[in-house]
């Protein structure tokens, strides 16, 4: 492993750890606007979080350590994943260790310990929550690999820097395949980022809430930690969608000029993804919970169509 | 490698066949005094360290050439054949590791009060342990069989125990009946294997070249008949009614070890037997085995009862290793020997970390159990503050077995979905398109794996204690402690070390693939690429180093940075002034999203209440529609043509004579 490789490999972390409030933010802005509402800074998050780490955290009185665990294993396996995710450039070591299915295997351990959590203290809202979570991420999970599978037979790896590799160095090819899987996949990312139509982030004591009845207990650095690591959750998506569908501008290797070339290209594409984001959940109302199958197994249908075409066309 | 006869010196097939008569003996010790409970605490720890050696015997037996022996017992003229190769080296591996935690936990578990006495429950224990083990070694069909029915009748007593219930003679009658169904498959499976010429040797059925549709006739009743055993559709329904009843290190040992017994004897009969492979029976073992892991998981997402939740999730997992064999089958049938072997390393990996899982699922449900009297999930709760080491073992069980990094279930589910994805290179397109499919099914049944494992140690270990008596909830004593503990070291060794475990798992096939997926790979003792590096890889060890480095990291600068202040204080729930133990999901709540999904699999019996009522009762049962579809009807046209068949019996001595004096001239009309 070579310096340069290691530096790209926490370059891309620390930019990874950095900008991913940043995302939530620019987010949150553009609902804002395009709701004609005025927008909360776009440092909001940044504040938030610092405001939660300097509170106290208020425990429940029954619950286990897991209860306080897991806020820090969701967060380092947030961390893990953004590790594997070429944001900046495919020089990154770690990608060896951890491949694109290790990748999905990263996200379940956060759910799973997350859905743990919310049921320890036992109360209505925090089962539910956690229910909902496992009910969505049952559907969500298998999408997104399928979506994965379609990419790495493209590249015949399931390494991520590699699949970018072949997709953004390659020679150009047209993949009709990654057009389902693309759709596939910013289905996926909506549902498992808590986002409309599936979920909403900006609730709080809504009877239909997913994410956050899950959080309902935590304060303090707990909930902190869990903000930030939604937030990587939304981040690392958005650049495995930016790395799989439009990996241009992406370095390839660890070459110091062509990842500060990349880092514009990417802060734009987060941009006009986040606002895309933004867009979505602006037009689209949310669905009953029991419409979320309905959603997302067209998801997992299309990302299976999608490796149907790839297997048929060659492509 | 050639093989070994026996040479008089000891070797590691006289050791297995010591540790077997070092069981039996154990097992007829315990009968000695049936009714003392001493004869559990002591004789059970000798029976886990004869374990112990059996492991040991079998991993050097693993790398070793196959050894034979005849030995001196059976019938005149047909005598006992054992052999031991990788195949049943890797298995008796497997019952070894096994069998050694659950008799360690084992010998803290039985009461007195299990309703068969203690050294009963050792004689019948012991006697299914050594029969497990001849199982393996046997190599004549007529050895093999003697050993499968000894085994059958060990576990059905077992299962049995308590046998002075009414449900738990039904489970066990259940079971005792689809074990002999599938031994009546396996035995015609046997007749069509040795070609017409009476020789039942395993050496003369491999040396027999079967022509026509016989060695498809041959391969669907191993399918038919091991499939009995391991619990894949439709003969699965034995598993949910024999596990409930059965004492946990029972159904631990019949789940975690007796069903990769049937998985052995399919492997045995398909890649060692049989010659040819056609690439279609691959193609149907896949789908069999992925119908069976969907409906498994599927049916564990909606029990109440916390062993029939992990009955089915076993189902499941057979079904996960039905499905890869199936794989290695296509693979191997079309000329891709390494990649058969990715696909049958994956077969075998899993069924060894599901024998660590799930014992170890099956015997913290033990725990749970004999500290709370209660099976049923709707009456548990909270367990992790009265059983914390029952509920912390048990969670590295639930992790693993959700298929989640840096856990062992996830390495094979990893090694599976990469076969996975090299079967676009297959000649037949038909195969080629089912693989996405296959692939989706494979991946949807994971997922929902790590549905039913967060709902089943959700319900059971989390929350607050959903009934009053809960509280006197004592943790699990220091035998049981120690089994667990060794069990979930297991999953966890072999969740980080997977590059050491496939190197023993080559040996297996290099024997029936005769290829190793070692030298293709360049795998390091810490990073697993099966085929080649920039291809795939997966490193457990470095996974694991930086998550839990990060974790460290961050408690660290966090509370640096900020501080590390806690204030504890009664659970807000949005300020809502009560909170009870009512008001979490129950278990039925938390399977009703996958209940309603999945609407159309179950055999739905719902009462709904009327407002008029004045004891209003609410009762939802999910049920098995194969049983409607499938069991009952073959039931009723058993007792119909029993009752045509009662006819005969009029119960008076002149019809039977009659009866006899029309049987002599009929047959001196023929004799004629």
């Amino acid at each position: 492993m070579s310096l340069g490789a290691l530096g790209s490999q926490l370059l891309q972390v620390a930019v990874a750890l950095a900008l991913a409030p940043l995302l939530v933010g620019w987010v949150t802005q553009c609902r804002a606007w395009l709701s004609n509402r005025r927008a909360p800074s776009i440092l909001l998050p940044y504040r938030t979080i610092h405001k939660l780490f300097v509170k106290d955290a208020v425990v429940a009185d029954n619950a286990s350590p897991i209860f306080r665990i897991a806020p820090y294993v969701v967060f380092g396996a947030m961390t893990c994943a953004a590790a594997i995710v070429p944001s900046l450039a495919t020089a990154l070591p770690f990608g060896a260790a951890a491949d694109a299915i290790a990748l999905v295997g990263l996200f379940a351990l956060a759910r799973v310990f997350l859905a743990l959590a919310a049921m320890d203290i036992g109360t209505a809202f925090g089962s539910l929550g956690a229910r909902r979570e496992m009910f969505i991420g049952f559907l969500a999970e298998p999408a997104l690999l399928m979506v994965l599978f379609t990419a790495s037979l493209i590249s015949g790896s399931t390494s991520l820097p590699t699949i970018v590799d072949t997709l953004a160095h390659g020679p150009l090819g047209i993949y009709p395949s990654l057009a389902f899987a693309g759709v596939a996949f910013t289905m996926v990312s909506l549902a498992e980022n808590a986002r409309i139509p599936i979920d909403n982030p900006a609730t709080h004591l809504e009877l239909t809430m997913i994410h956050e009845a899950m959080l309902l207990e935590y304060s303090a650095r707990h909930l902190a930690l869990l903000e930030w690591a939604s937030a990587l959750k939304l981040f690392n998506y958005s650049c495995i969608g930016l790395a799989l569908f439009v990996p241009f501008g992406v370095a390839e290797g660890a070459n110091a000029l062509a990842i500060i070339a990349a880092a514009p290209a990417l802060v734009a594409k987060l941009a006009i993804g986040g606002a895309g984001l933004a867009l979505i959940e602006t037009l689209s109302a949310k669905l009953r919970i029991f419409r979320a199958p309905e959603f997302l197994g067209t998801a997992f249908l299309l990302a299976v169509l999608g490796m149907l075409v790839n297997l048929l066309l060659g492509s | 490698m050639a093989e070994v006869p026996d040479t008089g010196t000891f070797d590691a097939l006289h050791g297995v066949l010591a540790i077997v008569v070092a069981w039996l003996a154990l097992g007829a010790i315990c009968m000695i005094r049936p009714r003392d409970l001493r004869v559990v605490r002591v004789f059970f720890p000798a029976g886990a360290i004869a374990g112990v050696l059996l492991a040991a015997f079998a991993a050097i037996a693993l790398a070793d050439a196959p050894r034979l022996m005849v030995l001196p017992l059976g019938l005149p003229d047909l005598p006992f054949h054992v052999r031991i190769d990788a195949l049943s080296a890797f298995f008796l591996l497997l019952l070894g590791c096994a069998s050694a935690c659950i008799s360690l936990f084992s010998s803290g578990y039985f009461r007195s009060e299990e309703g068969t006495s203690p050294g009963l429950v050792g004689l019948h224990y012991h006697v299914f342990l050594a029969a497990m083990a001849l199982v393996l070694v046997a190599d004549d069909a007529y050895f093999f069989m003697v050993a499968w029915e000894t085994m059958a009748l060990a576990s059905f007593f077992l299962v049995t125990t308590d046998h002075r219930k009414e449900e738990i003679r039904r489970a066990g009658y259940l079971y005792l009946l689809i074990a002999h169904v599938g031994a009546i498959a396996i035995l015609l499976c046997f007749g069509a294997l040795q070609g017409g010429r009476g020789d039942y040797t395993f050496d003369a059925m491999r040396a027999v070249t079967l022509a026509g549709s016989w060695p498809s006739i041959a391969f669907f009743l191993a399918l038919a008949g091991f499939g009995a055993k391991a619990g894949l559709l439709p003969l699965h329904v034995w598993l949910p009614e024999a596990h409930p009843a059965a004492p946990s290190p029972v159904s631990a040992l019949m789940s975690g070890v007796m069903l990769k017994t049937a998985i052995y004897g399919l492997l045995r009969v398909t890649f060692d037997l049989l010659h040819v492979q056609a690439w279609w029976w691959g193609v149907v073992a896949l789908a069999l085995g992925l119908l069976t892991a969907l409906f498994g998981v599927i049916f564990a997402a909606v029990q109440t009862d916390m062993k029939r939740l992990l009955a089915y999730s076993s189902i499941e997992n057979i079904g996960i290793i039905v499905a890869a064999i199936g794989l290695a089958i296509v693979f191997d049938a079309n000329g891709k020997p390494l990649l058969g072997a990715i696909a049958l390393t994956a077969a075998l990996y899993h069924a060894l970390n599901h024998a660590f899982f799930k014992s170890l699922l099956f015997l913290a449900t033990g725990s749970v159990l004999h500290s709370t009297r209660e099976r049923s999930l709707g009456r548990l709760g909270g367990l992790i503050h009265r059983m914390p080491w029952v509920a912390w073992l048990a969670l590295l069980g639930t992790l693993a077995i959700a298929g989640l990094p840096p856990l062992n279930g996830f390495v094979s589910e990893w090694l599976l979905l990469q076969a996975f994805l090299f079967t676009p290179t297959l000649p037949q397109s038909f195969v080629n398109m089912l693989v996405p499919l296959a692939a989706a099914a494979l991946v949807l049944a994971v997922a929902l794996a790590a549905y039913v494992m967060v709902k089943f140690y959700g319900v059971v270990f989390l929350g607050r204690p959903r009934e009053a008596e809960l509280v006197h909830a004592h943790d699990a004593g220091v035998r049981e402690r120690a089994g667990l503990l060794l069990l979930a070291i297991g999953c966890v060794l072999l969740g980080l070390f997977p590059v050491n475990v496939i190197a023993g798992i080559d040996h297996v096939n290099a024997q029936l693939l005769k290829t190793s997926v070692k030298p293709a790979g360049e795998s390091s003792w810490w990073l697993l690429a099966p085929v080649a590096l920039e291809r795939s890889s997966y490193s457990p060890l470095i996974v694991f180093g930086v998550i839990s480095g990060v974790v460290l990291v961050t408690i660290f600068v966090v509370h640096r940075v900020w501080h590390g202040r806690v204030r504890r204080a009664p659970a807000w729930t949005c300020g809502f002034p009560i909170l009870t133990a009512r008001m979490q999901d129950t278990a039925e709540g938390f399977g009703q999203p996958i209940r309603q999904v999945f609407e159309p699999f179950f055999g739905i019996e719902r009462h709904l209440p009327s407002p008029s009522d004045t004891a209003p009762v609410y009762f939802m049962r999910a049920s098995d529609r194969l049983w409607r579809w499938l069991y009952m009807p073959i039931a009723r046209s058993v007792e119909a043509a029993a009752r045509v068949a009662g006819l005969l019996q009029q119960g008076r001595i002149g019809v039977y004579l009659g009866y006899s004096f029309v049987t002599l001239i009929a047959l001196l009309f023929f004799v004629q």
